[in-house]
């Protein structure tokens, strides 16, 4: 069972009080951008085995958006951050990176 | 190759069974082959041997990271169905059904299929009008479905509760041509026959990257070595994404797990195969008389083959509720796979960016009955550079352009 701590409110919650919602730091691409670009955006995924970092919503509690850093093999989190930021804290990126050495952050796509 | 017939069983039988040969060999790998497929699931066993019959190429090699048959297809509930609502969907699963009534003959090994019928409940309103609507529209694309009543389906299938109590049964989309056959025998099957044709099919060995000059594939290499290649197949399901990035590119795929479960053996009580998608319970009986069981998917990113736990606990909810009687089974085992998830719950069966890349995957919960119209159509693909009418719905460009083969409106689940 996934434990995520939802950084809104605090609370400890198990997977079924939460939301997944996909891929996170997705630059967003609208009407007027080319095809290929909006394609990516809209369909294209990173799905890694690893190291990932999701969107997830507080569904049955607090009901807000955040994001999660999560190893989507061993399935061990690696901490979860404000939904209002463009890439993943210090902390966090260290904490990967002391499990994975060598992993970079590669930006958002 | 040593025909399988009653006479060499009865040939064995006087000699102590020590006549009969290995179904497949286990080459060292060759240094160059016309085509390498890699993932020895049904897919890619059946794009070889589609290869090797159809079009005679079979300087072909089948790499697997594991043992051939050991991913999904060896780990799925077996159903086997071509009730679609979209016309390029039923087209390709019909071929596929329609390959399977004599694919036991044509691999001549016993692949077990038993078309024994398909029932798709319906337990709400919605799910109503959607199986006419389906029934309308598999009619029209040549494929014998009907809709029923309650009744009928009690008939069919004595033992299911229709009176509810959360969901009570309102009618069915029922295929009575569908059914189930044995996974690992239909992998073991085409693993046979490719071997019989000369195919190379190298287990235990995992593509670590993908070499390519000038926009062209060239190889791959693997933890057994380098291998050269002309053209590349890429059929792995569930590690698409991670071979599509080593080949340089992404797709619209994400991966997640699936369960399923037998329960303990029991004598024969259901000779039909359920589908409840609204309440996500599938349940047919197997010939060793397990009740094999099968149930929703985890909802975000996995490649753990394992799955969680309160999805085994909504889809025994969601059986019990419609089949009293087996209240009291034990589950004997539970496991998962990971599976490839389109946008639209439709395959890719593609060319790619990189020259003489092929791809196929993004059959998700319900490749299994895909099995032999896929590696027939993929073969085409592959050996011809373009595809053929079955497949070319199902080009990755479909996304770009809008064009979804959209089944998941249609049934919100797969399988
Ligand atoms: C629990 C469950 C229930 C299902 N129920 C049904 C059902 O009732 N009916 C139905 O039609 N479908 C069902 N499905 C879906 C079906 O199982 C799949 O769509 C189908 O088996 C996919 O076959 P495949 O050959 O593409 O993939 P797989 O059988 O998964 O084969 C892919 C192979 O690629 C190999 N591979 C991966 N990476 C590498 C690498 N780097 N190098 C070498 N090899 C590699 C893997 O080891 C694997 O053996 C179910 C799936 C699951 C998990
Ligand atoms: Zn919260």
């Amino acid at each position: 069972m996934l434990l995520l701590t939802c950084p809104v409110c605090g609370v400890a919650a198990d997977e079924t009080e939460l939301a997944p919602g996909g891929e996170a730091h997705l630059t967003r691409f609208g009407p007027g951008s080319d095809d290929a670009t909006f394609e990516s955006y809209l369909f294209h995924r990173k799905n890694p085995k690893g190291v990932h970092f999701e969107r997830w919503r507080h569904a049955h509690g607090c009901g807000k958006w955040f994001h999660a850093a999560r190893d989507t093999v061993t399935l061990e989190v690696f901490g979860t951050y404000s939904a209002q930021v463009t890439e993943p804290p210090r902390d966090i990126l260290d904490r990967i990176a002391a499990k994975h050495p060598g992993f970079e952050w590669e930006g958002g796509a | 190759m040593k025909r399988y017939s009653a006479f060499a069983v009865a040939r064995e039988a006087m000699r102590y069974h020590a006549g009969w040969e290995r179904a497949w060999t286990s080459p060292a790998p060759k240094s160059h082959y016309d085509v390498i497929v890699v993932g020895a699931g049904g897919h890619g066993l059946a794009t070889a041997y589609y290869l090797g019959k159809r079009f005679g190429i079979r300087n072909v090699a089948v790499i697997e990271k594991g043992w051939l048959g050991g991913g999904n297809t060896g780990r799925n509930t077996t159903i086997i169905r071509s009730n679609y609502l979209q016309d390029p969907s039923a087209a390709i699963y019909e071929k596929s059904r329609s390959l399977y009534e004599d694919l036991s003959q044509d691999l001549n090994y016993n692949v077990m299929f038993s078309p024994r019928g398909v029932l798709m409940l319906a337990q709400t309103e919605h799910e109503v009008r959607g199986w006419k609507r389906t029934a309308h529209a598999n009619a029209l694309q040549g494929i014998p479905t009907e809709y029923i009543g309650p009744q009928r389906v009690k008939e069919l299938c004595p033992i299911m509760n229709i009176d509810g109590p959360r969901y009570p049964v309102l009618g069915a989309l029922w295929q009575p041509r569908g059914g189930t056959a044995r996974h690992d025998a239909v992998a073991w099957g085409y693993a046979r026959a490719c071997s019989a044709m000369g195919m190379d099919i190298l287990q235990q060995s995992e593509v670590t990257a993908i070499r390519q000059k000038a926009g062209q594939v060239t190889g791959v290499e693997t933890t057994k070595g380098a291998i050269t290649c002309g053209k590349l197949a890429i059929v792995v399901a569930g590690h698409s994404g991670v071979l599509a990035d080593m080949a340089g590119f992404r797709l619209p795929i994400e991966s997640v797990a699936l369960q399923a479960m037998v329960s303990e053996p029991i004598k024969p009580v259901i000779d039909v195969v359920v589908m409840a998608n609204t309440v996500h319970g599938y349940l047919s009986q197997s010939d060793k008389g397990e009740l094999v069981i099968g149930g929703g998917a985890d909802g975000f990113n996995n490649y753990t083959q394992r799955g969680s736990f309160h999805h085994i606990e909504e889809t025994v909810r969601a059986l019990c509720e419609t089949f009293p009687i087996i209240t009291r089974l034990k589950m004997l085992r539970q496991w998962g796979g990971i599976v490839d998830m389109t946008g639209d719950r439709s395959p890719i069966l593609s060319k790619t960016p990189l020259g003489n890349c092929f791809i196929n995957c993004g059959w998700g919960t319900g490749g299994f009955k895909a099995i032999p119209g896929s590696g027939w159509a993929m073969a085409e693909l592959v050996a011809r550079g373009e595809p053929g009418p079955l497949a070319a719905p199902f080009g990755l460009d479909r996304f770009r352009e809008g064009r979804f083969i959209d089944e998941s409106v249609a049934a919100g689940v797969a399988h």
